[in-house]
């Protein structure tokens, strides 16, 4: 094959494609999450541009272009365009490695570090929230993006811990080997309970969704690190948080979930299967890939209207004292199981009892911290609160006491 | 295997391009009326109170530091996790998995210090 064809025509047309379910998926979105937010509330939500308020999708795009451009005078001029243009590339570089269907037609392109390249892009839009934070030379808008750089940065790191399981068990960072691995056995989902229920809190304090959108909380901190942008440059932040909230769904679903097979053991809806039905076969896959990475997004509108937010000292005891020796706890009894798996000489026929056991472990372990996250406060500090007020000492008669 | 790696790069060039198009279009079509009240920082709708750029909380520094040691550490799992499944067979089973255990102990020994000495509250 004419190697320009295959290099450069092919993916750009692939890309192309995937770029426009993913800007009509994204915009998509915003209407459907305010329309649910609207159906939980009791309200209506938009229902004046076109059938059922569908329009609203051009419309809203078209009046941020519209807008006053507005550069504030004490903004440092570089970084305060470039902060928008930061958080957008990475979230749209993902998508050429995601595999929406049966490779090699479905992807743009397959790099055997997939996931690796795909947790350093998406880490890099913490950049510009900060940057865009600090360059409005607004006081809001610099506590939104210092608070936001602590949350993604201290959910990073669960995040990155909790693909490790996955990686242990998959042997590869090839995102179409982890879904062939998982339609040989099962979803990762359930070996992996406690990694997948990291993986997905976390996901949801990366992309700055309800209960942990701190960085704007708007009763705080006017707009968070977006106070001083308008017009095009606040679409873009919305635009980054919205593609990353999809690329994290897509992740979740290529991870956990068995991206666009629906198999177990090697049975029901496989790769081979797929590839049988020819194009047809590939277009189901997709089908349910985007079936469970839309499941997973209104989730994400379903916690919003659910879950009140965070406070940010909460959010930190969380991230830190609870996710990171979970994840950790994780890779080291995963890690037993499959030394065990080995020393034993079970095989790969009898990889149930493995997962089995997995599945059991990371069930009882889940159920526990949940048990220890939701029982409140720990009787420690409530035993410590003092009964009666304490004795104050003068700075004179320290000695004496 | 890099060929794999060029379309990333067309598609950066074709996002960077994307992006400048659109802002410089929003800055030529949108409107232009602008006034000094209008450009200042915003502050609720009051003048300027005090300077914008304040001091700010030393632990968000100390939450990044922290975030560069725990990081690194998910770094370094990562090689091992992939060649550990294969490995786990072979004799070298053992050895790799207490290689691990004594890696991530070193860190929990650093991760109870820091927890002790309160570097995760927030009061």
């Amino acid at each position: 094959m004419n190697p320009w064809m295959h290099y450069l025509l092919w993916p750009c047309i692939k890309f192309a494609i995937a770029i426009t379910i993913v800007l009509t998926v994204v915009a998509g979105m915003t209407w459907i999450e305010r329309r649910l937010l609207g159906l939980m509330q009791a309200r209506l939500g938009p229902n004046r541009v076109g059938p059922q308020g569908l329009f609203q999708i051009i419309a809203d795009p078209i009046k941020l272009l519209m807008k006053e451009d507005i550069m504030p005078s004490a903004a440092e001029k570089v970084v305060y365009v470039l902060g928008p243009m930061i958080p957008l590339l990475p979230a749209f570089l993902v998508f050429c490695l995601i595999p929406f269907g049966p490779p090699p037609a479905f992807a743009v392109t397959r790099v055997n570090v997939g996931l690796l390249l795909i947790v350093a892009l998406t880490s890099t839009s913490v950049y510009g929230i900060i940057l865009g934070g600090w360059a409005s030379n607004n006081k809001y808008s610099l506590m939104g993006g210092l608070r936001s750089a602590a949350q993604m940065v201290s959910y990073e790191v669960p995040f990155g811990l909790s693909i490790v399981g996955v990686l242990m068990l998959c042997g590869s960072f090839d995102l179409v080997k982890i879904i062939e691995y998982q339609e040989r056995h099962v979803w990762n989902l359930f070996p992996q309970l406690v990694a997948a229920f990291i993986f997905f809190v976390s996901m949801n304090a990366e992309s700055n969704r309800t209960p942990f959108d701190l960085p704007e909380a708007e009763s705080e901190l006017v707009a968070g690190y977006h106070t001083e942008y308008s017009g095009m440059k606040f679409a873009f932040y919305m635009l980054s948080e919205y593609a990353s909230m999809l690329v994290n769904s897509c992740l979740m679903t290529s991870l956990f979930l068995g991206g666009w097979t629906l198999s177990v053991g090697g049975y029901g809806v496989t790769t081979a299967a797929l590839r049988s039905m020819g194009l047809l076969g590939g277009v189901i896959g997709a089908a349910i890939f985007f079936g469970k990475v839309m499941t997973l997004m209104l989730v994400y509108v379903w916690f919003r209207a659910t879950f009140p937010r965070f406070r940010f000292d909460q959010l930190m005891d969380l991230g830190w004292k609870w996710m990171i020796p979970l994840a950790l706890a994780n890779i080291f009894v995963t890690g037993i199981l499959i030394l065990a798996a080995g020393t034993l000489k079970i095989g790969a026929d009898t990889y149930w009892y493995g997962e089995l056991a997995l599945s059991i472990v990371g069930a009882a372990v889940l159920a526990f911290t949940l048990f220890l996250i939701t029982r409140g406060r720990p009787a420690a500090t409530v035993a410590a609160r003092p009964t009666e007020p304490p004795k104050v000492i003068h700075a004179s008669r320290v000695s004496e006491a | 295997m890099t060929h794999t790696f060029v379309p990333i790069l067309l598609m950066l060039l074709f996002a960077v391009v994307v992006a400048g198009t659109i802002l410089g279009l929003n800055s030529v079509i949108g409107r232009h009326q602008r006034n000094p009240s209008k450009l200042a920082p915003y502050e609720s709708g009051v003048p300027l109170l005090d300077q914008n750029r304040k001091r700010m909380n030393v632990r968000f520094y100390q939450i990044a530091m922290l975030f560069i040691l725990f990081d690194i550490e998910a770094a370094f799992l990562y090689p091992w996790a992939v060649i550990y499944r294969g490995a786990s067979h072979g004799p070298s089973g053992l050895f790799l998995f207490t290689e691990m255990l004594l890696f991530i102990a070193l860190l929990g020994v650093g991760y109870v210090y820091v927890w002790k000495k309160k570097a995760f509250d927030w009061k």
